[in-house]
């Protein structure tokens, strides 16, 4: 864990500065065809790729044995008329399995059941950095089109060529290709029978425009939705491959605490047990997971802790120590705040705290490994299979060909899943005991030794005219994030800046990333902003907003919500929160009743309103924004992770609270379908605006106003 | 070697060479392959093992295979009967009510469990009875939904 000691600094967006460029492929094209069956393959390469390609000598279709390098999608059609997409992202339970199979029938004009997906497979998919910051349904969608409009394209060429006519006659549609002229018509699976035609085509061509969608667009139920429900779905944990062992591994006593002395004898001396040490790394694999964790338990390890941070002094180091210059690329600046602050008719500073949070996956971490002729192959639940496949080839010092890394569709990330842990684990011991081995990470472990949200804490200092209208913005995060950190409103004097600390606990990516932070910062201050100037909070966004999408987003909430509202009981409370991100706008209105003599503290009811631009599966994204509501309330109102000299001291699903159905209020999500507009991802944004429009009903019901997240874990304390 | 434990899961029978302490759960997925009962805590917190113990919902995690032995088993891979889903499968299947779905086959096995008590449960009721299932996604009010739906359905079919 030498990670937790070192001067590491969180990235801003740590995953998109480590992605690598599009990978050279070495699947041959004979093996290409060798695995899918003779048909017709097409594929959409960089465009940058294609312009070196097009100026070097030889035809632009390749005719070689080798793919295309720097292949961003591709597709095949078979002789059967089964179609395959391929994509190195991987199913998560955001459901992209369906949205992409219906975005490859919709462009191909074939029904929605002939299509099935690949994905994050380094084997068989093209190279992809990671399933995060929602970017499948901006980058991967528009790319499986192209590719589907040149396949169409190509075999509308092939029935040109058998009919002798020109292609511009021709129809594609109904998985087959027809001419209207002569009443003749082949299907695609005639089309691709006895070829092994492949075609590279630049990632440009026109697609079908939104508004023109017939099965993209649709509610289609979850593809393979029957594995699901009768438990045959193989989750990595799951799998069992022949001759396999348990494997364990020993954890140290607390972050940063290092192997000085060991004893393994006993543990060796088990039958079928191998022990594998290597640096802090300490681990054992046996025939069955309880004698794996005998054999640990039989290994006597001193280690040397160091001291560590403890939660209930979190906030101030962080606030303490900061770099004390920072990054051009964080910090930005325009008007003169202390200008606008001395114009302000209401000024207001505010400091907001953010504890460090779990994902809490239900599948915990968890890979298989197999080692055959010196090449390895892992099975493991991650968002980030070509980034394990290059670690692991890193760690044991082989070729990236000769790691194989195979993602089962997974039981949940939220971000949590882009480490290769699991997959190292299960690697190394697999290599000594010369079988695979299988790691599974216990609840305990997961929320140990995983990663967290970060904690942080954003200061922020605003002033407003008398009329509502904000005369200065200044606004401070320290270590949780540049997420979300701009503001969306309308000033003309504002100062933001991200200070970035060194790690306390191992941190990482999450849904939403800092979004939620910053969003819960800057909702709750321009919520009180609107108390100060004795406005309506609605009216005071409203004020200060130009966004027509930011504003559609809070006038469909208010309108389905009914603010404003009139209090009909006591403790009873309103309130509203909004923003945008990664290309997609929320509003969320909450209804809260508080008691104030018990300090019951609930969430009565929710309404969202959400847009993405163009839905690609209405069904699919609904799930996504109920899910994210419901994981925003649990970080909003009781979700901590509570450290002690590098101890978790709440590691568990009974002492770390996740929102369960009693926590359930009333939900409404409002989809807005805009057509118009290129489809973006909607795995994040609908989590950051849940926890401002809570704490901001809990405000209008109590007086009270909370900066810190979680707000309320033991109840509601007045002040 | 003490005397295999015979278990009955989903109608056949299953000698099994465990410490009687070993619970049911590791000898489901590691022993006979049962993967659908899903490892999610193995502290009985979050509801992923859940099968039926002799009609009642357990956590399969926290029964020793001693207290698994006397009574008849079923495990999600036991509710499909000829092709045919469980009223509750198709409900959530029906309604959507999942979306990772690693907590899916826990959920409807206690819901199973829940109809088979109380046949016509109130929102409140199933709310009650699910709390210690969890569902990190957030897709409880389409998990409510599917049991109101099984509810109706397997009324229906009573008719």
């Amino acid at each position: 864990m030498s990670n937790l000691e070192g001067k590491l600094f969180i990235e801003p967006e740590r995953y998109e500065l480590s992605a690598a460029p599009f990978h050279q492929f070495e699947l041959a094209r004979r093996d290409f065809f060798r695995i899918l069956g003779a048909g017709i393959a097409v594929f959409a390469i960089a465009k940058d790729a294609l312009a070196a390609q097009e100026t070097a000598p030889g035809p632009r279709t390749f005719h070689n044995e080798e793919l295309p390098k720097e292949i961003s999608a591709w597709l095949h059609i078979g002789e059967d008329g089964s179609i395959t997409g391929f994509t190195g992202k991987a199913e998560i339970g955001q459901n992209i399995r369906t949205a992409l199979a219906q975005t490859i029938a919709d462009e191909l004009r074939v029904p929605f059941e002939s299509v099935r997906m690949v994905t994050a497979d380094t084997a068989l998919t093209p190279f992809d950095a990671g399933t995060f910051g929602s970017r499948t349904t901006p980058t991967i969608t528009p790319q499986l089109r192209r590719v589907a409009a040149a396949a169409r394209d190509l075999l509308v060429g092939v029935a040109a060529k058998e009919w002798n006519v020109a292609p511009a006659g021709l129809v594609a549609a109904d998985a087959k290709v027809s001419d209207p002229a002569s009443g003749r018509s082949l299907k695609y699976a005639e089309l691709a029978r006895d070829k092994t035609l492949a075609q590279n085509l630049p990632a440009e061509d026109p697609i079908t425009p939104a508004a023109q969608w017939t099965i993209a667009g649709k509610p289609v139920p979850k593809v393979d939705g029957r594995a699901f429900v009768t438990g045959r779905h193989q989750y990595a944990p799951d799998l069992r491959p022949a001759g396999m062992l348990y494997g364990k591994v020993l954890r140290p006593p607390s972050f940063g605490a290092t192997l000085t002395a060991y004893d393994d004898s006993a543990a060796k001396a088990k039958p079928g047990v191998f022990v594998v040490r290597d640096g802090d790394f300490l681990g054992a694999a046996a025939p069955s997971a309880d004698e794996a964790q005998r054999a640990l338990d039989a290994i006597h390890a001193q280690w040397k802790e160091v001291p560590q941070i403890s939660n209930k002094e979190i906030f101030s180091h962080l606030k303490h120590n900061a770099a004390a210059k920072t990054d051009d690329r964080f910090r930005k600046q325009k008007g003169s705040v202390e200008e606008g602050l001395a114009s302000a008719a209401h000024r207001l500073d505010a400091t907001y705290n953010v504890a460090y949070i779990a994902h809490a996956p239900l599948e915990p971490r968890a890979a298989i490994a197999q080692w055959a002729d010196g090449k390895l192959t892992v099975w493991t639940g991650t968002q980030r299979p070509f980034a394990n496949r290059d670690e692991l080839a890193d760690v044991f010092r082989i070729p990236e060909s000769s790691v194989r890394v195979i993602v089962p569709d997974t039981g949940s990330a939220y971000g949590g899943k882009h480490t290769s842990d699991a997959a190292l684990e299960a690697a190394r011991l697999a290599r000594a005991a010369g079988r695979p081995v299988k790691v599974v990470w216990t609840r305990e472990e997961e929320f140990t030794w995983a990663y967290f949200r970060p904690a942080g804490v954003i200061e922020v200092k605003s002033g407003i005219a008398g009329d509502g209208a904000l005369t200065a913005w200044e606004f401070h995060n320290y270590h949780s994030g540049m997420s979300g950190i701009d503001t969306p409103y309308v000033v003309a004097n504002q100062r933001t800046e991200y200070h970035p600390v060194p790690l306390i606990l191992r941190s990482g990516s999450y849904r939403g990333l800092a979004a939620t932070a910053n969003h819960f910062a800057r909702e709750t201050h321009m919520d009180a902003l609107a108390r100060a100037a004795n406005m309506d909070p609605l009216d005071l966004r409203m004020k200060n907003l130009s966004d027509p999408r930011l504003r559609a987003v809070l006038e469909t909430a208010a309108k389905s919500f009914g603010w404003p509202r009139k209090k009909t009981q006591e403790g009873q409370g309103f309130g509203v929160a909004c923003g945008c991100e990664k290309g997609s706008y929320v509003a969320t209105f909450a209804e809260m009743a508080v008691d104030k003599t018990s300090g019951t503290v609930r969430v009565v009811r929710l309404v969202e309103a959400f847009e993405c631009g163009a839905i690609v599966n209405p069904d699919g994204l609904r799930n996504q924004v109920v899910g994210a509501m419901i994981q925003g309330l649990g970080g909003a109102l009781f979700e901590a992770i509570e450290f002690e000299n590098g101890r978790i001291k709440n590691p568990h699903f009974a002492s770390y609270r996740v929102p369960r159905f009693r926590d359930i209020p009333e939900i409404e999500a409002v989809l807005l379908d805009r057509k118009d507009i290129p489809s973006a991802g909607a795995g994040e944004t609908p989590i950051m605006a849940v926890a401002p429009a809570i704490g901001n009903a809990i405000f209008d019901a109590t007086g009270i106003r909370l900066n810190n997240l979680p707000m309320v874990p033991n109840g509601l304390r007045s002040a | 070697m003490a005397k295999p434990i015979e278990l009955e899961i989903n109608g056949q029978r299953y000698p099994v060479n465990y410490p009687a302490d070993t619970p049911l759960l590791y000898v489901l997925r590691d022993e006979l392959g049962l993967t659908g009962s899903k490892y999610g805590c193995g502290e009985g917190q979050c509801g992923a093992c859940t099968v039926l113990i002799g009609g009642a919902p357990r956590r399969s995690c926290q029964i020793p295979l001693s207290a698994a032995a006397a009574k008849p088993v079923t495990t999600i891979e036991g509710l499909e009967k000829d092709g045919r889903l469980n009223p509750v499968q198709q409900a959530f299947l029906d309604a959507g009510a999942f979306q990772c779905a690693y907590c899916t086959s826990g959920m409807i096995m206690s819901s199973v469990g829940l109809l088979q008590t109380n046949p016509n449960p109130s929102q409140a009721e199933i709310v009650q009875f699910l709390q210690g299932n969890v569902c990190r996604c957030g897709t409880h009010p389409r998990i409510i939904e599917a049991v109101r739906q099984a509810a109706k359905m397997m009324q229906e079919h009573e008719r």
